[in-house]
C-alpha cells in the first residue's frame, strides 16, 4: 500500500554503519506485493547489503522493467532515483544511465518474464557488453501480475497451480550469463538471506556485469506441489557450492573460516571475497568448469547456488569505450562544443 | 523521324551515370560533381541506388545548374551508360537531342541506339586493358578514364580536376600520379578521336560563392556534436546509418580529451532499435544528452519507448531519416512518409515535436537545437530528414556557430536549489504555468529530490495513482506543455508572390529546392502563389492565419496520404477543402516540373469562362 506512509520514527539505539546511516535509511515504501512473497525477502537482502557496504543511499540508481519484481525498487533505497521502465527493457535503460554517469551504482531488478522472455535479448546484450551493474533476476518461474502463466524459466514437467504441465524447455539464465561472459555470476534463494546478502554486496563491489539469479517462490501462483520453484522444492534440491564473506579493505583479514577449503578472491576495488567452499572441487575462477558443474548438477535435478564464477580483473563498458573519468552528464558546453573556429575549418574542407 | 538538333546548353543540363553497384564508380562520379563546383557552377547530385552491395544497377545523377536549382529536374541530357543490364531503359530515358556516352570496345547493333540522340563511343575497356594488368586497377581506372573523356567533351578545365585529385590523395603520391595519368588517358583519347566539345559545356562562373557541399546525415551528426550529445545508441538501417557513422568520425576528431586522449562521448551499436532508444532514454534520464538515428521501421519498433518519453517526460532526440514505406517498402528511396507515425507515435494520447530541416545547413542547426528543446520541454524531439537530404551531397550555406551560445538544460533542480527554504519539489508539479515541471538528476541530494520514474499514472509528486482526476490533471498539463512548445520550435517561413494572390502553397523539408524552382515555372504560366515553409510541429499560429488569408492552399508533400495536410486539418481544425494535396510518392525526389504541372493544371481548371460570356 504505497499510499500508506511508512512511519519515520525508529529506535534511538538503532545501529549505524560507517557513514552514520541506520538500516532505516536504506528502506523504501511499504511493499504492495503479497504477504510472504519471496521478492520482499530479496528487497530485505538488498537493503542489508547496501547498509553493510555503507553506500551513500542516494548514489544508487535502481532500474527495473515491468512485473512484480520490477515494482520492488520502490520498496528499498527511498532516497535513490528509481526507474520502472518498459517490460523487458531494463538492461538498455540501465546501460544508457550508466553511460551518462559512471559514478553511480546501478542496480537492475528484473524478473523471469522480464529477462527470460520479452527481454531475453536485452539481458544477453547488456551482459556481453560488460555494463558495470548488479543485475538481479527475481525468478519465480511464473507470471504473477497476470495471475499464474508459466514463464520461460519454468522447468519442463513442472505443474502450474491450475494443474497444467509445462512442456517447454526451461531457460537457465545463469548458464546463459556464463556463456555470454558475465564477469560475476551467482545463484541464490530468496529464503537464504545468509547466502544472498554477501552475494549482493560482492556483486555491487564487482566492476563489470554482475548477474544474480535469485529463485523466489511466488506464494500466490507457484508454491504448490509439482512446482519446481516452491519453497519446499528449492530447499530440498538446493546444492550450495560455497558460502561467501565480503571483506572490505578496512576489515581485518582474519575471518571465521568454516570447515572446508577457502578461496580468497581479490576484486579491483580491494574487496576480498572469501569463499567458504562446501564443494571442495569448486573453483569460482574457472568459467568452463562452472558451466560443466552447472549442467551436471542440473541433470541430477539439483539447483546449484552460491558464487559460481567471478573474474576479478574484469573490465566494464566504459573501459571498452575509453570514456573520460568525469561523468558524461557533468560535461558542459566548454567541454563538448568544438566552437566556431573548428566549424570554419570544417566548412573550408567542404568546398 | 524528324531531325532532332543536339541539345546545346552551357552550365544547365543533367548528366546521369548508369553503373553497376560495387564497381567503384561512386568516387569518380563524385569527383565529376565536385570538379564542376570548382568551376564556380552549382551542381545538385543524387544517388539512385538499390538495396544491394554488389551487382545491381546504380545511378548517379548530376544536375549542372548555373541558376542554382538544387532540386531534381527530371530527364537526362547526357547518359553515361556503363551498365549493359539497364542499357535499354537508360537509352530510352535520354531527352530528344541528348547524348549517349558508352564503352565502344564491343560493337553494338544499331538497333540499340536512337536516331534522335548523339552517340559518343569511347573504347574504355580497350584503353584500360592495354594500360593496366591488375583487374582491380582496370575496374577503378576505367572510371577515371571516362571522367577524363567527359572533361574533354564538356570542355572542363583539367587542372581543376587534378587539383581535387591532389587534395584527395594528399599523402599518397603513387595513387595521385596514377589517377592523374588515367584522367589524361581518357581526355587525350577524346581530344584526338572525338569532336570536342559537344553541345553541353561547363564554363567557369562565380555562382557557388562560399557555399559548402555536404550530406544531410553528416550535418545532422555534426549538429549533435555541437549540441552537446554525449551518448549515441543506434542500430544500422538505411538511410540513417551514416548519421551514427558520421557522429563517430566527427567525435574522433573533435571530442577527445587533449591530455588523456579519452573519449567525451559514448557510442553503442544496439542489438536492435528497442535497445537503442532504451539506452537513449536511460542516458537522458540520467542527465546526458543522447540521441538515436533510425528510419521508418525503427520508429515502429521504438514506439513503446516513445510513449514512455512523452508520459514520464524524459528528453530524447530521434533523427528519422525517412525512406519509402510501409513495411520494408523501398529502403533506398526517399519519401516524407512518417509524419503521422512520428507526430502521434505510441499508444494512448500522445503528441510529439517534429522538426523539418530543408537541407544540411538546417539539419545541423535543428540537430543542435533539438537537444535544447528536448531538455527544455522534457520530451521526445524528432528531427525529420529524408534520404534525399540525408544521403546526397547538397550545396548549402556554410555552417555557423555562435560561441556565446549556451546550452539550455531546462528546468533541472540542483542540490543547492533543493536546500532553499520553502522550496517544494514535485517532479510533475507545474510551478510556472507553462506545463513544464522541474526534474532532478539521479544522485543529486542525499535526502531530497529523489523520485520514482514510471510509465504508470502518478500524482504531481510522482506518487503512483490511478485516481481519474489526478490522471486527467497530468494529461491536461501535458497539453499545456505542448502549447508552450509552439512558440519554441522553429517558426514557418513565409514568402509572398510578386503580385497579390488568393492562393498559397505549404511545403516542408526536402521539397524546398523543387518548390523554389516551381514558383518560377508557375509564374511563367501566369500563376502567383504565396509560400509558407513549415519547419516544425506543433504548428505556429501563423499557419492557421496563412490558410485563412487565402481562398485555398496547396500542400505539397512526398507521401500518398497527404500526411502533413491531415495533421494541419486535425490540429488546427481547418476545413479540408481549403487544403489541396499535391502528392509525389514514387520514391524519387520531387521535381519542380512535377509541382508546376500539378499546381498549374489545377489553377488552369479554375479559370472557368463565365457562363454569360460562353453563351454569347
Amino acid at each position: 500500500m504505497t499510499y500508506i506512509a511508512k512511519p519515520k520514527f525508529h529506535h534511538p539505539g538503532l545501529k549505524k554503519n560507517e557513514l552514520g546511516y541506520t538500516h532505516r535509511d536504506y528502506e523504501g515504501k511499504i511493499s504492495t506485493l503479497c504477504a510472504g512473497c519471496g521478492h520482499d525477502s530479496i528487497t530485505a537482502s538488498i537493503i542489508e547489503a547496501c547498509y553493510e557496504l555503507s553506500i551513500e543511499p542516494h548514489r544508487v540508481a535502481k532500474i527495473s522493467g515491468i512485473g512484480c519484481s520490477s515494482k520492488t525498487p520502490d520498496y528499498f533505497l527511498g532516497n535513490s532515483h528509481g526507474f520502472n521502465s518498459v517490460h523487458g527493457r531494463m538492461p538498455s535503460v540501465l546501460t544508457g544511465a550508466n553511460l551518462a554517469n559512471r559514478d553511480l551504482i546501478y542496480l537492475g531488478v528484473s524478473g523471469d518474464g522480464d529477462s527470460a522472455s520479452i527481454g531475453f535479448g536485452q539481458f544477453a546484450h547488456s551482459i556481453r557488453r560488460g555494463v558495470n551493474m548488479t543485475y538481479i533476476v527475481e525468478n519465480n518461474g511464473v507470471y504473477g501480475l497476470t495471475k499464474g502463466q508459466f514463464s520461460a524459466t519454468a522447468d519442463r514437467g513442472s505443474k502450474s497451480k491450475k494443474g497444467v504441465t509445462n512442456t517447454d524447455n526451461a531457460i537457465d539464465l545463469v548458464a546463459i550469463a556464463l556463456q555470454l561472459g558475465a564477469s560475476f555470476v551467482a545463484r541464490s534463494f530468496s529464503g537464504d538471506k545468509s547466502q544472498l546478502v554477501p552475494l549482493i554486496a560482492a556483486a555491487i563491489r564487482h566492476k563489470g556485469a554482475s548477474f544474480i539469479d535469485v529463485i523466489s517462490p511466488c506464494i500466490a501462483f507457484n508454491n504448490h506441489a509439482g512446482s519446481t520453484k516452491s519453497f519446499d522444492y528449492v530447499r530440498e534440491h538446493n546444492d550450495a557450492v560455497n558460502r561467501l564473506d565480503v571483506l572490505t579493505g578496512r576489515d581485518p583479514i582474519t575471518v571465521d573460516y568454516a570447515p572446508g577449503t577457502v578461496q580468497v578472491v581479490e576484486q579491483h576495488d580491494g574487496t576480498r571475497l572469501a569463499l567458504r567452499k562446501i564443494d571442495a572441487d569448486y573453483d569460482a575462477n574457472d568459467r568452463l568448469a562452472a558451466m560443466t558443474f552447472l549442467q551436471k548438477h542440473a541433470a541430477k535435478g539439483q539447483v546449484v547456488t552460491g558464487l559460481l564464477y567471478v573474474d576479478p580483473d574484469a573490465e566494464d563498458l566504459h573501459a571498452h569505450l575509453d570514456t573520460v573519468e568525469t561523468p558524461l552528464n557533468t560535461l558542459e558546453g566548454k567541454d563538448l562544443c568544438p566552437g566556431s573556429a573548428a566549424l570554419e575549418k570544417i566548412n573550408a574542407s567542404l568546398r | 523521324m524528324s531531325v532532332q538538333s543536339p541539345i546545346s546548353s552551357v552550365n544547365d543540363f543533367v548528366v546521369r551515370f548508369a553503373n553497376v553497384n560495387g564497381s567503384g564508380s561512386a568516387s569518380a562520379n563524385e569527383l565529376f560533381a565536385r570538379s564542376i563546383l570548382r568551376h564556380g557552377v552549382p551542381v545538385s547530385p543524387r544517388n539512385i541506388f538499390p538495396s544491394n552491395i554488389q551487382g545491381l544497377p546504380t545511378w548517379y545523377e548530376v544536375r549542372v545548374t548555373e541558376a542554382g536549382h538544387l532540386g531534381a529536374r527530371g530527364g537526362v541530357d547526357l547518359m553515361v551508360a556503363m551498365n549493359p543490364q539497364t542499357w535499354d531503359k537508360d537509352v530510352a530515358s535520354i531527352e530528344p537531342g541528348g547524348y549517349l556516352f558508352y564503352d565502344s570496345t564491343k560493337p553494338m547493333p544499331t538497333s540499340k541506339f536512337r536516331s534522335d540522340i548523339t552517340v559518343i563511343g569511347v573504347p574504355l575497356t580497350a584503353i584500360t586493358n592495354s594500360t593496366y594488368t591488375d583487374p582491380r586497377q582496370r575496374q577503378l581506372f576505367k572510371n577515371i578514364i571516362y571522367l577524363g573523356a567527359l572533361c574533354a567533351l564538356l570542355d572542363m578545365d583539367p587542372k581543376l580536376i587534378e587539383q581535387l585529385i591532389g587534395e584527395q590523395y594528399k599523402s599518397k603520391e603513387k595513387l595521385l600520379s596514377s589517377n592523374i595519368h588515367a584522367l589524361h588517358l581518357g581526355r587525350d583519347w577524346a581530344l584526338q578521336n572525338l569532336k570536342c566539345p559537344i553541345g553541353l559545356q561547363v564554363k567557369k562562373s562565380d555562382k557557388v560563392g562560399d557555399r559548402i557541399f555536404m550530406e544531410g546525415n553528416s550535418a545532422a551528426a555534426l549538429g549533435a556534436v555541437y549540441g552537446g550529445a554525449t551518448v549515441c545508441a543506434w542500430y544500422p538501417i538505411t538511410p540513417s546509418s551514416s548519421v551514427a557513422e558520421a557522429f563517430t568520425s566527427h567525435c574522433k576528431k573533435l571530442r577527445h580529451d587533449p591530455e588523456t586522449g579519452k573519449a567525451k562521448y559514448a557510442i553503442v551499436q544496439g542489438e536492435d532499435e528497442l535497445a537503442s532508444i532504451g539506452i537513449v532514454i536511460g542516458a537522458s534520464w540520467n542527465g546526458a544528452r543522447a540521441f538515436t538515428a533510425t528510419s521508418g521501421p525503427g520508429i515502429s519498433l521504438m514506439t513503446e519507448f516513445i510513449g514512455l518519453s512523452y508520459f514520464a517526460e524524459i528528453p530524447a532526440v530521434i533523427m528519422n531519416i525517412q525512406r519509402a514505406g510501409p513495411s520494408t517498402g523501398m529502403p533506398t528511396r526517399t519519401q516524407q512518409c512518417d509524419i503521422i507515425a512520428c507526430a502521434y507515435a505510441s499508444h494512448g494520447d500522445t503528441k510529439h515535436i517534429l522538426l523539418f530541416p530543408e537541407d544540411p545547413a538546417e539539419a545541423f542547426e535543428f540537430a543542435a537545437q533539438s537537444f535544447d528543446l528536448a531538455d527544455r520541454l522534457q520530451t521526445m524531439i524528432f528531427l525529420m530528414l529524408d534520404l534525399d537530404i540525408g544521403m546526397n551531397h547538397r550545396l548549402c550555406r556554410p555552417l555557423k556557430w555562435d560561441d556565446a551560445r549556451q546550452y539550455d538544460r531546462g528546468k533541472v533542480m540542483t542540490a543547492a536549489m533543493l536546500d532553499e527554504p520553502g522550496r517544494d519539489f514535485g517532479r510533475y508539479l507545474d510551478v510556472d504555468g507553462d506545463g513544464i515541471p522541474y526534474r532532478t538528476y539521479p544522485g543529486t541530494h542525499p535526502t531530497k529530490g529523489s523520485f520514482f520514474t514510471r510509465g504508470t499514472s502518478r500524482d504531481r509528486y510522482a506518487r503512483y495513482s490511478e485516481e481519474g482526476a489526478i490522471y486527467a490533471d497530468n494529461m491536461q498539463r501535458l497539453v499545456r506543455k505542448f502549447e508552450t512548445a509552439q512558440d519554441m520550435v522553429p517558426r514557418p517561413l513565409q514568402a509572398n508572390a510578386a503580385k497579390p494572390t488568393k492562393y498559397g502553397v505549404i511545403y516542408f523539408g526536402s521539397t524546398s529546392p523543387a518548390m523554389d524552382e516551381a514558383i518560377g515555372l508557375l509564374e511563367a504560366r501566369g500563376h502567383q502563389l504565396d509560400r509558407m515553409r513549415i519547419r516544425a510541429f506543433p504548428f505556429h499560429s501563423s499557419v492557421a492565419s496563412f490558410i485563412a488569408d487565402h481562398d485555398f492552399v496547396y500542400v505539397v508533400e512526398q507521401n500518398r496520404d497527404a500526411q502533413l495536410r491531415q495533421l494541419i486539418v486535425n490540429e488546427n481544425g481547418i476545413d479540408p477543402v481549403r487544403l489541396v494535396p499535391i502528392l509525389h510518392y514514387d520514391g524519387t525526389p520531387i521535381t519542380a516540373r512535377f509541382i508546376a504541372n500539378a499546381i498549374g493544371d489545377h489553377q488552369d481548371h479554375l479559370k472557368v469562362t463565365p457562363l454569360r460570356k460562353a453563351v454569347s
